[in-house]
């Protein structure tokens, strides 16, 4: 079955994107580690969209493709989960709610399968989005 | 450098207003100096005293700056520009560190103590005074709930215990002993507290009173300058003069030689007779006839000013007490083996009466107690008052007519109560200079502040009072506004501020203590086993490094243990 | 060779300052008790995306120059901005940041860190409500409630839980270490068993199926004697497969869940049977468990700072902290992410009075949460310039922030090619602060700690207190002349 999936946006730290980042921001393990998003094993199910392979997520504030991956220690339904990153800074919402902080997590979203598309690299991602 | 031809106070050296000459050089005071080489100032028809010292005033460390985190609205009412030679900052009962040191000194205030320093946040503690201009500051270590403390005295072992203070002086620096509600802040760590000086504290087997005479007897075997300074039990709480004075009377018995063998900080606070919030009273004169009588203490005021301020202490149980009662916002911070803190917002009203008592007691004290070298001006800063608010209290201690003044506006209960419509004494100039200055350097033995003695570190304050002509008495208006704003404030013989302006930049020294004791090497060897059952922090990162200190200014302190 | 011992490691507010780093030929080759990311930095900070030399960008891309060029140039850039950003602050030491404050009032910016995008709210809710707090010794030796909130140290703060909380030993509680072990084996050897189940049987719908739906269970594994380890989030983390509770709550429902507690903890009535996802039964026994223990404490993190609410969620954590304090003996803290935000704050604050978000473009420090914040300058356009270090805004700020960031100069302040440097137009390279320059840094309870120098760095490579020195001094150079042209021509 295809179709979107409507979720919820949450963007956090993970393992990978804290041992990655030491390496350098352009390292492939940073790549790897960040341009990535995890899903409900169930609900990619329903959305056609296997383990690894691509999918797009929308926001009212961008789209970005990345690597889905089951999340592996429960169900998550109606929750993503993209580690921090330039990668989920394409999609997050920059409403800082008159505080000054941006709202990281929460951000509802949309998910299609898009097997086809290429995951950017860091240096095509930031040219993209800002020409440099 | 020359101070010509001023009204010259400095009781240390019994000058009482004496029309004489005071020179400088090379940062001291000197005989004389060479006329024609010299810098002179003129300081016909003005005051000349030794520049002011603050035995008690909150103004580094990290509770402080987590006071001045959480009150942005404290800040917004009261900022300071940038000028070519100052820094920005803000105020105003919780100032930025620069602003501190501008405002200190504006008043002829050249050394200033910070009296609660976590050891184990000594660093920052440092930190903030390297960056307080133009003042020479010291903090004192809280170490009267200290783990190593409650457990050496629970064994009866003092010389152990003098040793283990000892490595804790030197390792965050410090200059003095603090005891905050001894053994209250132990129990707090589990939300508990002592009322009584021989209550039990939880864990440790160990009572109020023989945490406050062994930390007194340590004292004295490490010969360290000033006394041990003490934060009463029961702070705060109507009825506890009856604490205080159990507290004093406990101590005779460590008092020998006619020494002061403790300090009582902000006394105020500790001076309520009465038994709840509605018929709380001023125990000024149970606790003065004591003084009156006794030998063996000093105290400082701690004096209310009708302000919004911040209260800040280590008496963790006793802002939880304040929280309890405002509602305000409030900031816990317990440290691990050591000791505790909180903050709380407080606005001293005189249309409350028990603020209004409060700010009475502060004075029947000072006033009541006949010797003033017993008795000092603070106003335990942040806690009863910005220190900037200093010159208010000067005219309340010198003229009657200003505390009547203000005492008309007060709470009528409040008036009832006082004891100050039936005080007549005002303070003389000569005897200001004891409470604001010379009784505090003698009572903390630093022997070269307070003072204008050949030898005395040249720090001057002359203030636009001419002794024949103004009478502060009447016009304390006029007295205000000239302590308010020094002609001159002379620091380590460089003129820092002129007419109330920042002239010069200064860093001012830190003031710690080095005390040698015998087996050190032990001591060093014990506490580096036993760190990682009581600390989270390593051995070796734990002590105030060398660096940490700007400019040094380390006395040495050799003990009889 | 040699083995350096009490090291600090400069990367998360754990700050943990037991690390054995063995040195040989001035690398680090070795690390004791470090965590994942502890030995990823030590052993990989030296990889091909460090910088070597200053760059400027000329005609779109960064070339390498001399030192004093890019000084130069970024001295230009800040002296003659009208509202200049100085963003960043994190990750290095205070000595630093004391520069740093001095160079932002010296050319009337913005100064500020990455609280804005992390525990921002955390300090707004504490400016609302203060907050009950401790040093973390204090919950090693006396904590048996421990909870963590919209947190998961697993990830975030590897090693939380073995250097201050479930798994130490105390004073007067013991670790708990053993039992969650044992509760691993048992939870091996019942997969084993399931898995040996369904081989047998692969058509019998079984216990792993139900297993994988997370729903809250009664708190019966609470009862247990020792230390207690509840989690909270939105999501079984691994955190909360290590705890002994788990409470699942829905997204950006935190509050209203919050509030539930409180009105529990006040022995009030509620009238509904679920809040946010959860029963209210098994809530109820929660804080049956949180009014009775001798000491409890609440660790959060960016799942209560990032979602709906924000500070206010804060606000109301630190008021049921508060609220408990009623009945026991109860704390917050906020888990602090970079390892010197804690001192960006602190060295902000006493210099300035205000913790970040600090305005000087009219001379004296202004706070306005929303309006002197770098994230709303930028998303405003107001900013004319900006300089970032010890951070990396290119990596963590939304994207329309990012569009405003690069519109302009930027100066950049990195030991690696980051996002922000990427991005950058003059580019300085700088050495790692806690393993080739020494300083001070705060740990997330505000503890003062020192970080040593284990390595040289490369050559040429300058401390960040010494670039920003060299471009204060730069900066007040340029002013100056330009001060004197101005009498010159009049």
């Amino acid at each position: 079955m295809q179709g979107k999936l409507k979720v919820i946006m949450l963007t956090g730290r993970t393992i990978e994107q804290g041992v990655a980042k030491e390496y350098g921001k352009s390292s492939p393990e940073y790549y790897e580690a960040c341009s990535m998003v995890y899903m409900d094993a169930d609900e990619m199910k329903k959305i056609g969209v296997k383990n690894g392979t691509h999918v797009l997520v929308t926001t009212p504030n961008g789209s970005v493709v990345l690597r889905a991956v089951k999340y592996p220690r429960s169900a998550t339904p109606g929750l993503i989960y993209i580690p921090y990153g330039p990668w989920a800074n394409a999609v997050v919402s920059d409403a800082t709610t008159s505080i000054g902080t941006p709202s990281f997590k929460g951000t509802p979203a949309e998910v299609e399968p898009a097997p086809d598309k290429p995951v950017l690299s860091i240096q095509a991602l930031l040219k993209k989005e800002f020409g440099r | 450098m020359l101070i010509k031809n001023g009204f010259v106070f400095d009781p240390l050296n019994g000058i009482n207003g004496e029309k004489m000459d005071i020179a400088i050089k090379d940062g001291k005071i000197v005989e004389s100096v060479n006329d024609r080489n010299a810098k002179t100032i003129d300081a016909t028809g003005l005051t000349v005293m030794p520049g002011a010292v603050d035995i008690h005033t909150h103004i580094a460390g990290g509770e402080v700056n987590t006071g001045r985190m959480i009150r942005p609205e404290d800040h917004i009412k009261d900022v300071v520009r940038k000028t070519a030679l100052t820094r920005s900052g803000t105020g105003y009962s919780i100032p930025s560190t620069f602003v501190t040191g501008y405002r200190y000194s504006k008043m002829g205030y050249t050394t200033v103590m910070n009296p609660s320093m976590a050891p184990l946040g000594a660093k920052h503690t440092h930190e903030e005074l390297n960056d307080i201009p133009l003042l020479d500051k010291a903090s004192y270590p809280l170490i009267g709930d200290w783990w190593f403390v409650l457990e050496y005295l629970q064994k009866g072992d003092l010389e152990g215990c003098a040793r283990h203070v000892a490595w804790m002086m030197e390792t965050t620096k410090g200059y003095a002993i603090k005891i905050v509600n001894p053994g209250g802040l132990e129990s707090w760590g589990f939300g508990r507290n002592v009322h009584t000086i021989d209550d039990q504290v939880p864990n440790f087997g160990i009572t109020p009173r023989e945490i406050i005479c062994g930390l007194a007897k340590v004292n004295k075997m490490l010969n360290l300058p000033h006394s041990i300074h003490l934060h009463t039990n029961n702070l705060g709480i109507p009825g506890n003069y009856v604490t205080t004075l159990e507290t004093m009377k406990a101590l005779e018995s460590v008092a020998t030689n006619g020494k002061p063998v403790c300090h009582i900080t902000h006394l105020q606070f500790s001076s309520f007779a009465g038994d709840s919030w509605r018929n709380m009273r001023s125990a000024a004169e149970e606790i003065s006839k004591y003084i009156n009588n006794h030998n063996h203490m000093t105290f400082d005021m701690g004096q209310i000013i009708f302000t919004d301020t911040t209260t800040m202490t280590a008496d963790g149980p006793f802002e939880y007490t304040l929280y309890q009662l405002s509602g305000h916002k409030w900031v816990n911070s317990d440290v691990e083996t050591e000791t505790s803190g909180g903050i709380i917002p407080m606005r001293y009203k005189r249309t409350s009466a028990v603020n209004a008592t409060q700010w009475s007691i502060g004075l029947e004290l000072a006033l009541l107690v006949k010797d003033p070298w017993k008795m000092f001006m603070t106003t335990d800063h942040p806690n009863a008052g910005p220190f900037f608010k200093y010159p208010k209290i000067i005219a309340w201690l010198t003229s009657r007519k200003a505390r009547m003044a203000t005492l008309k506006k007060c709470h009528k209960k409040a008036q009832k109560k006082s004891l100050l419509p039936s005080i007549k004494r005002e303070l003389s100039l000569y005897e200001l200079a004891i409470v604001t200055r010379a009784g505090q350097a003698k009572a903390l033995g630093l022997k070269d502040k307070g003072h204008l003695g050949v030898g005395a570190d040249a720090d001057v304050a002359i203030y636009n009072i001419n002794p024949e002509q103004l009478d502060i008495a009447k016009k304390y208006k006029t007295a205000r506004r000239a302590f308010g704003n020094a002609v001159y404030t002379i620091k380590d013989g460089k003129v820092v501020v002129k007419d109330g302006e920042v002239v010069q930049h200064v860093d001012g020294k830190t003031i710690w203590l080095d005390v040698e004791t015998t087996e050190e090497m032990k001591v060093d060897e014990e506490m580096k086993r036993k760190f990682k059952q009581y600390w989270t922090v390593e051995y070796e990162n734990y002590p105030v490094f060398d660096h940490y200190v700007k400019v040094s200014d380390a006395i040495t302190v050799k003990a009889s243990v | 060779m040699s083995v350096i011992n009490a090291v600090t490691c400069p990367i998360c507010g754990c700050l943990c300052d037991d690390i054995e780093v063995t040195v040989v030929n001035n690398e680090v080759v070795k690390i004791k008790n470090g965590c994942a990311v502890c030995e990823a930095k030590y052993l990989g900070y030296k990889s091909e995306h460090r910088i070597r030399k200053p760059l400027i960008r000329k005609e779109g891309k960064l070339v390498p120059v001399s030192m004093d060029e890019a000084i130069h140039k970024a001295g230009e850039i800040l002296a003659n901005a009208n509202y200049p950003i100085l963003y960043g602050w994190s990750s290095t030491n205070c000595e630093a940041q004391r520069v740093g404050v001095e160079l932002a009032e010296e050319v009337g910016g913005v100064l500020d860190n990455t609280a804005v995008v992390c525990h921002g709210p955390s300090l707004l809710g504490t400016q609302e409500v203060g907050i009950p707090t401790s040093t973390l010794g204090q919950i090693r030796h006396r904590a048996d409630v421990i909870m963590y909130w919209g947190c998961n140290p697993w990830s975030a703060h590897p090693r939380h839980l073995e250097r201050y909380t479930s798994f130490t030993e105390g004073r007067f509680e013991d670790s708990e270490w053993m039992s969650y072990v044992n509760k691993v084996k048992a939870a091996a050897g019942r997969k084993k068993l399931l898995s040996a189940q369904r081989r047998e049987e692969p058509k019998k719908a079984h216990a792993t199926a139900a297993e994988s739906v997370v729903f809250n269970k009664p708190p019966e594994t609470l009862q247990k004697e020792g230390r207690k380890l509840i989690v909270i989030d939105v999501r079984k983390s691994m955190s909360a497969e290590m705890a002994d509770y788990f409470i699942q709550v829905q997204p950006n429902k935190d509050y209203e869940l919050m509030q539930a507690m409180r009105a529990l903890v006040r022995d009030e009535e509620l009238d509904v049977d679920e809040v946010a996802g959860v029963p209210v039964e098994y809530l109820r026994e929660v804080v049956d468990l949180l009014v009775n223990c001798n000491f409890g404490v609440i660790f959060f993190g960016m799942g209560l700072t990032h979602s709906a609410g924000k500070f206010r969620n804060i606000e109301v954590a630190i008021s049921l902290t508060r609220d408990l304090n009623m009945r026991t003996k109860f704390l917050i803290m906020p888990m602090r992410g970079h390892f010197n935000v804690s001192g960006a704050n602190i060295v902000f604050a006493w210099q300035s009075g205000y913790p970040f978000g600090v305005d000087f473009s009219l001379g004296y420090p202004r706070y306005n949460p929303g309006e002197t914040t770098s994230m709303d300058v930028l998303l405003r356009g107001e900013s004319d310039a900006a300089l970032v270090i010890a951070s990396d805004p290119g990596a963590t700020f939304p994207k329309r922030a990012i569009q405003s960031l690069v519109k302009h100069p930027l100066i950049v302040i990195d030991p690696h090619m980051n996002a922000t440097a990427m991005l950058g137009d003059v580019v300085f390279p700088t050495a790692f602060v806690g393993i080739e320059v020494e300083g001070t840094a705060y740990r997330m309870d505000n503890v003062p700690l020192p970080l040593k120098k284990v390595v040289e760095p490369p050559e040429g490579v300058l401390s960040d207190e010494e670039i920003l020195k060299r471009i204060l001094k730069e900066v007040r150079l340029i002013k100056s002349q330009k001060t004197n042209q101005k009498t010159e021509v009049s």
